[in-house]
């Protein structure tokens, strides 16, 4: 069973019951697995969310990922085992004990501990033209970090983004501060498809892009 | 800019093909990453408590030693500055007989306690992030240092109600008014941050009382989960600008017992 939407590698399984995303690969944070398929929970994971929502990723499987703020590895694992090699960049050293761990059984997925905020300092290791980049960071200037990482990804590629209302301004409105998101990401990348991610993630916006 | 870099590998003979270099890389940037971890891991809220004491004993010790090595050299020679920079000079000179020798000497012992007292200053900018990455930014790396110095360590920190963080440092103060000899005070170590001190003196219970909050809450972050939160520093810069904006309407009495920074719960 393979959904057209779906990248090959990433399946609706029957696992413990329950119809769910999952992937193929070792266990990383105690997900239900079954016949080697691991649950992806679309309520822990912003990406697992855009595909339960159905958005149009563009990802097929076997691609070149640059993965921005990876934490402990919980949705760049389950990236990782449907893609091809797997850049993941993550700022703080003690989620990264927990990225580390996940990266180690998987031979494309390479563990950076890095600032996102600054692309310069991993530019000699993470290599141009990858086919996407999926970013989940929550700090404050969400879109002038996929701008600045636009330089990684390939003229078609996508950008796979979870704007965090919260980490930009806590007062404002969610939609305010969405539109002011994607006017600085639109200096950089045309908007494909947005869509509110709230069913799993509150006042988050899934945001497809592809670089001007 | 970032290159084919599998491409370039194979091209200069570093790898016989793209798999072997991404075998390679993996190996590389688990190692490293393993290593790095380990490395901050290691610096914990201990190594940083010792290091402001340190860097507090270095200075200290440097300002007194260029006093005597002012005095000494101004009996030697006629130029003889005060002060650090002053030692900096005559630890320069070329010395004629024993005396001059010794005095120059001196000089330049405080010129090494000052470099090492910046070199631990850099250290402590480089691993207070590491250690407590909320409480670092929002304070500054060595005000962090110093919170968890007093505290005796990041968890007791953590522990501590935020009225106890606010007024850390200022224990002479807090006993004298606890034997009724004194007002209570407002702010300890904290007055060293720009939200304290740049804050008209009206206003500073309230500032320090916001800033104390937050800076408890950020030590819990750090302790219970070691991950950066931007909502808090947010809701700081919030709140500080609600209390700076006070000054601005003209507004009188600015310790209104606003003590909801103060009070908030944990997360």
């Amino acid at each position: 069973m393979t959904d057209p939407e779906l990248p090959a590698g990433v399946e609706r399984r029957e696992i413990g019951g329950e119809t769910r995303l999952a992937t193929r690969g070792p266990p990383v944070y105690g997900e239900p697995t079954a016949d080697g398929w691991r649950a992806w929970d679309p309520g822990r994971s912003k990406l697992g969310g855009m595909f339960e929502l159905e958005f149009e990723t563009g990802l097929s499987g076997g691609e070149t990922v640059l993965y921005l703020g990876a934490a402990s590895g919980t949705t760049v694992s389950h990236v990782a085992d449907f893609a091809g090699p797997t850049y993941a960049v993550e700022f703080a050293p003690r989620p990264a004990r927990d990225l580390v761990e996940a990266a180690e059984p998987r031979e494309r997925l390479f563990p950076l501990l890095k600032d996102a905020r600054t692309p310069n300092r991993y530019a000699h290791v993470v290599e141009s033209n990858v086919d996407a980049i999926v970013q989940d960071v929550a700090t404050r200037g969400q879109a002038e970090v996929a701008v600045r990482n636009s330089q990684f990804l390939a003229e078609d590629g996508r950008l796979l983004l979870a704007i965090k209302a919260r980490s930009e301004d806590v007062t404002a409105e969610p939609e305010t501060v969405f539109e002011g998101a994607l006017d600085r990401l639109r200096e950089a990348y045309e908007i494909l498809e947005t869509q509110r991610l709230d069913r799993f993630h509150e006042d988050h916006l899934g945001v497809v892009a592809t670089p001007k | 800019m970032p290159k084919n870099w599998p491409t370039k590998a194979v091209e200069a003979g570093f790898v016989e093909d793209k798999e072997e270099y991404y075998d390679r890389l993996h190996e590389a940037t688990n190692y490293a990453t393993r290593e790095v971890v380990k490395a901050r891991e290691r610096a914990d809220d201990q190594q940083l408590k010792h290091s402001i004491r340190a860097m507090d004993d270095c200075e200290r010790t440097a300002n007194e030693l260029a006093e005597r090595a002012a005095e000494w050299a101004g009996s030697l020679f006629d130029d003889a500055e005060p002060g650090i920079e002053g030692a900096r000079a005559v630890a320069k000179r070329e010395p004629n007989g024993e005396l001059e020798r010794r005095a120059v000497s001196l000089a330049a012992r405080v010129v090494d306690l000052a470099a090492e007292r910046d070199a631990l200053a850099e250290t402590i900018d480089r691993i207070g992030p590491a250690v407590a990455p909320n409480l670092a930014e929002m304070a500054g790396p060595e005000l962090a240092a110093r919170l968890i110095a007093l505290a005796g360590g990041l968890e007791p920190l953590a522990k501590k109600p935020s009225g106890t963080v606010q007024v850390l440092g200022a224990e002479d103060a807090l006993f004298a008014h606890l034997s009724g000899r004194a007002p209570s005070p407002k702010h300890g170590i904290i007055y060293t941050h720009e939200y304290v001190r740049n804050t008209r003196p009206e206003d500073r219970g309230s500032a320090s009382r916001a800033l104390a909050g937050k800076l408890t809450l950020a030590a819990r972050v750090d302790h219970y989960s070691g991950e950066r939160r931007e909502t808090l520093h947010e809701e700081l810069r919030e709140r500080m600008a609600t209390i700076r904006a006070r000054a601005e309407d003209g507004g009188g009495e600015g310790d209104d017992g606003d003590t909801d920074a103060a009070t908030e719960g944990d997360e």
